[in-house]
């Protein structure tokens, strides 16, 4: 069976719920892209506007949480979806979840971003390790989001895998990040405050293999979550 | 790094509102209360249609749905020992006014029932028996009617080289479509259908329900179903009814995901009984 099921209903109005279901979650996807990107970017010049920006504009993806959350209640109750239908509509309930904590992760990463730039600290360049942590969750929210789009199993099934590179990135960051603290004592409040936005990237990479997952899902129809990601993916590709 | 198709989406679809703008009132029923002899079949009903919408009947065999949906047209005068009380005002005027013509009335208000009941005679010929009924003779005038109706019941490309065809040899969800073309080719202004779907195949039935969706923009639409879920699918509107009551109307989202009354909630968790 034709897992991408894209052919039409024969009624033209769930065609539209379904469409119109799917560009929100893009919609909102787009938007908390941004907010990780504008997070970053806060942290790393200690803009303390930006980062206002960014904590003021999470209510944004919060509504868009409830809005599509909304439309899902509606299609359940009065379209009966079933198989890929169902799944997108259950794929999509809990891809939104993900999506509004990667946004409430990039708020609390502008919060650090703002009380670094509080302390007038400047953004050592001890801390460049977070960038590039920063940059792979970045993209593994990126990736995740066109794998969802394209309902592309194969892009999900890598950003899957590619949250391990950032666990261990996370693990390297802290270890630095302790053995800052154990050398200044005196730094102590401006390196947890790092190590709280390290934190939140490592959670944005975590809820983005969620998606990931879902995405699988969506697509296959298999439940892969708490699986070995190398028998899954030998069971998925064969 | 390139933009992502979620940055990039068309969000013209996000920006429609899912709130319509608040239709006129086409039907407004007042106090009806109808029996059958010394037995009450609808009790003390009152409530307001709007135009271009879809409104659906929902209840339990025997809660006078059917008999609510025929009072619509008066179908219930060819019953004898029927007594209806109260108003029903159609643009305003009470159609139960004694000066009211009963045929006139029924070429505003159509009706499609349970059963599809083409006569037998041709596919043409069934479409065109109301138009005949009317004084339309011009074969050109009917011609014109007859394509115009069979192809808004979504009917026409299946049936178009085979109109002199007898009707009895459709299959039943043709049948049905050609019943709602007939009832549709005098251009009523409400249809009424009694369960139109209930003897049709899920995919019929799926066609049947996308016709009603395309005719309400043009008419305003009474179904009668037993089917809940058919009610959730193509109603904007769902009245719920229970032992000739009207226990519940109002919006179809809301009917169906947060009912103000338990009777309606019970009836449609299948908690009834």
């Amino acid at each position: 069976m034709d897992n991408n099921n894209s052919s039409q209903h024969i009624s033209h109005k769930f065609d539209q719920e379904m469409e119109g279901l799917r560009n929100k979650v893009l919609k909102m996807g787009g938007l908390v892209e941004q907010q990780i990107g504008g997070a970053i970017e806060s942290l790393q010049s200690l803009n303390a506007i930006g980062a206002e920006e960014i904590i003021l504009r999470d209510h944004k993806v919060n509504s868009l949480e409830v809005l599509i959350d909304e439309s899902c209640t509606q299609i359940l109750a009065r379209r009966q979806p079933a198989a890929s239908d169902l799944r997108m509509v259950i794929a999509v309930i809990k891809t939104i979840t993900d999506l509004e904590r990667i946004g409430d992760e990039a708020e609390k990463i502008a919060k650090m971003a703002l009380s670094l730039a509080e302390d007038d600290a400047g953004f050592s360049s001890r801390y460049a390790g977070i960038r590039h942590l920063g940059e792979h969750v970045k993209k593994m929210v990126h990736d995740v989001l066109d794998a969802y789009a394209r309902q592309d199993v194969d892009a999900a099934l890598k950003v899957v895998k590619d949250d391990d590179q950032a666990d261990d990135e996370y693990q390297n960051l802290m270890r630095l990040l302790i053995t800052f603290m154990m050398e200044d004592p005196r730094k102590i409040s401006e390196v947890l405050d790092v190590l709280w936005a390290a934190r939140a990237l490592e959670r944005i990479g975590d809820h983005a293999k969620n998606i990931g997952e879902y995405v699988i899902y969506l697509v296959k129809g298999k439940d892969i979550r708490h699986l070995d990601i190398d028998e899954v993916e030998k069971d998925i590709l064969s | 790094m390139s933009e992502s198709i979620a940055t990039k989406i068309d969000t013209s679809l996000l920006n429609k509102s899912d709130t319509s703008v608040e239709s006129e009132i086409c039907l407004d029923v007042k106090k009806l209360n109808l029996f059958y002899g010394e037995a009450q079949a609808l009790k003390d009903i009152s409530f307001k249609m709007k135009k271009n919408k879809v409104t659906a009947f929902i209840g339990p065999s025997g809660c006078g749905k059917s008999t609510l949906l025929r009072c619509f047209n008066r179908m219930n005068d060819l019953v004898d020992s029927v007594r209806v009380e109260g108003e029903i005002n159609l643009d305003n005027k009470n159609i139960y006014s004694p000066n009211v013509d009963v045929t006139s009335l029924r070429q505003r208000v159509g009706m499609v029932f349970q059963k599809p009941n083409p006569f037998p005679m041709s596919i043409f010929e069934n479409v065109a028996y109301g138009l005949r009924l009317q004084g339309i003779k011009k074969r050109r005038v009917l011609e014109e009617k007859v394509e115009w109706a069979l192809k808004g019941a979504a009917l026409w490309d299946e049936v178009k080289d085979r109109l002199d065809q007898s009707a009895l040899g459709m299959s039943g969800g043709q049948q049905q479509r050609l019943v709602i073309a007939r009832a549709i080719a005098i251009e009523p202004e409400i249809i009424l259908l009694d369960e139109p779907a209930s003897a049709l195949d899920p995919i019929s039935t799926l066609k049947i329900e996308e016709l009603i969706y395309e005719l309400k923009s043009k008419y305003t639409i009474l179904i009668v179903t037993h089917n809940m879920q058919q009610a959730a699918r193509v109603s904007d509107e769902t009245a719920f009814m229970y032992m000739g009551e009207m226990i519940e109307f109002g919006n179809t989202n809301k009917i169906f995901t947060n009912p103000e009354k338990k009777q309606t909630e019970d009836y449609i968790t299948g908690r009834y009984g």
